[in-house]
């Protein structure tokens, strides 16, 4: 009978809840109640996460781990609750963004813990690269929704210089994984790499744009969950990694078709807005 | 390409799961309405927040001594919280907006 509370069975469940809760955000006459279900098959798998964990943890774990869920918590409903409605895009940013850091901290703790495995290594570094794009990308168009970068920001030649820098990243990356390097500086390299090229990334995009990117952003911060799924073997960070990235990706699509718009436009675009003269 | 091999039949089970998630995932959004674009984002946001638990497992299996990972644990747990209540709180509300609207 103890199988009946087995982890596994609670992932399964929250699992569940997860495309069920998509599934009725969709329709408006149940899209409340399906984000509460989601949130409570969410908080189900964190209380079994941490209650069912086996092995030997001192208590002071514990403590600090019950200390971050709660400020977290009070810091989160408190700026969720007083947020006016105009600015609850940019608010998803900011949420977003603490979603992707929180994934490139996990890579970068386990780095040293996983040498030699060539495949964890590209877990954890993918992890990290996602995470961190996600997370500095998140920060900007936060920013440029609540004013503080108002005007897109290019660099001459801005296309070509960020896709030079994101291939840069993918190859030292992919020179780190051949490597097999264990060097922590190398890894801090890539981490700042990486947060850079998402500050490049989205400061060439207009204002309006926003929603579509942090939509993109959102699905790339799914994939980095996943990744961490991948390297835990942890079957609920898997399957709502997975979920989100994929619906997230189909999303920002409907996105651009509702603004009559392709998202290659929108990330490389710039002659959009000449055109129009604006 | 013994190691790929090797890897895709030890993880055979994770492998099916991806491949169904992402056709589950592009049948769920179909065809929404424009209007909960946004909420469906912030919903969507809210459940990729799930990396709590990675961190989570982090703090848990953390060497007691090991102060870096502890602290670097430690944020990575409140930001995924942050994602997770702020996410599912702001939803909550921008449905409730919504609600009235109509």
């Amino acid at each position: 009978m103890e199988y009946v509370l087995s982890l596994e069975i609670i992932y399964l469940i929250a699992s569940v809840t997860y495309i069920l809760g998509l599934k009725m955000l969709g329709h408006p006459e149940t899209a409340r109640r399906g984000n509460l279900i989601a949130a409570t098959g969410m908080t189900l798998a964190i209380l079994g996460t941490i209650f069912l964990y086996e092995g030997e943890v001192p208590g002071f774990i514990y403590i600090l781990i019950a200390i971050a869920i709660v400020l977290g918590t009070v810091l989160g409903w408190l700026k969720a609750k007083r947020v006016q409605m105009t600015k609850m895009p940019e608010l998803v940013s900011l949420f977003n963004g603490m979603g992707g850091a929180s994934a490139a901290l996990i890579g970068l703790i386990e780095f040293g813990h996983y040498q030699g495995n060539t495949l964890s290594m590209i877990t954890i570094l993918g992890g990290i690269i996602i995470g961190s794009i996600s997370f500095s990308g998140s920060m900007i168009a936060w920013g440029k929704l609540n004013g503080t970068f108002k005007k897109p920001l290019r660099l001459p030649k801005y296309n070509l210089l960020n896709n030079l820098i994101f291939l840069g990243i993918i190859a030292f990356a992919g020179y780190m994984v051949w490597s097999q390097s264990g060097s922590q500086l190398f890894l801090y390299i890539l981490f700042f790499g990486a947060l850079a090229y998402g500050v490049l990334f989205v400061l060439p995009i207009g204002g309006a744009d926003m929603p579509v990117v942090i939509s993109l952003l959102n699905s790339f911060t799914g994939l980095a969950a996943a990744l961490g799924g991948f390297l835990y073997g942890n079957m609920v960070m898997l399957t709502g990694g997975i979920l989100v990235g994929s619906a997230g990706t189909i999303l920002t699509f409907a996105m651009c078709n509702a603004m009559n718009r392709s998202l290659v436009n929108v990330i490389f675009g710039g002659f959009g807005d000449t055109d129009s003269g604006g | 390409m013994t190691e790929l091999i090797d890897f895709i039949s030890n993880n055979f089970q994770m492998i099916y799961i991806v491949i169904l998630m992402i056709f589950v995932g592009v049948e769920v959004i179909g065809h929404v309405p424009a209007v909960l674009h946004t909420p469906l984002m912030s919903g969507a946001n809210a459940i990729h927040g799930v990396v709590i638990i990675g961190a989570i497992l982090v703090m848990l299996g953390a060497d007691p001594d090991n102060t870096l990972a502890l602290a670097l644990g430690f944020v990575a747990v409140l930001l995924g919280t942050l994602n997770v209540v702020g996410g599912f709180v702001v939803t909550d509300r921008m449905l409730e907006m919504f609600k009235k609207k109509k």
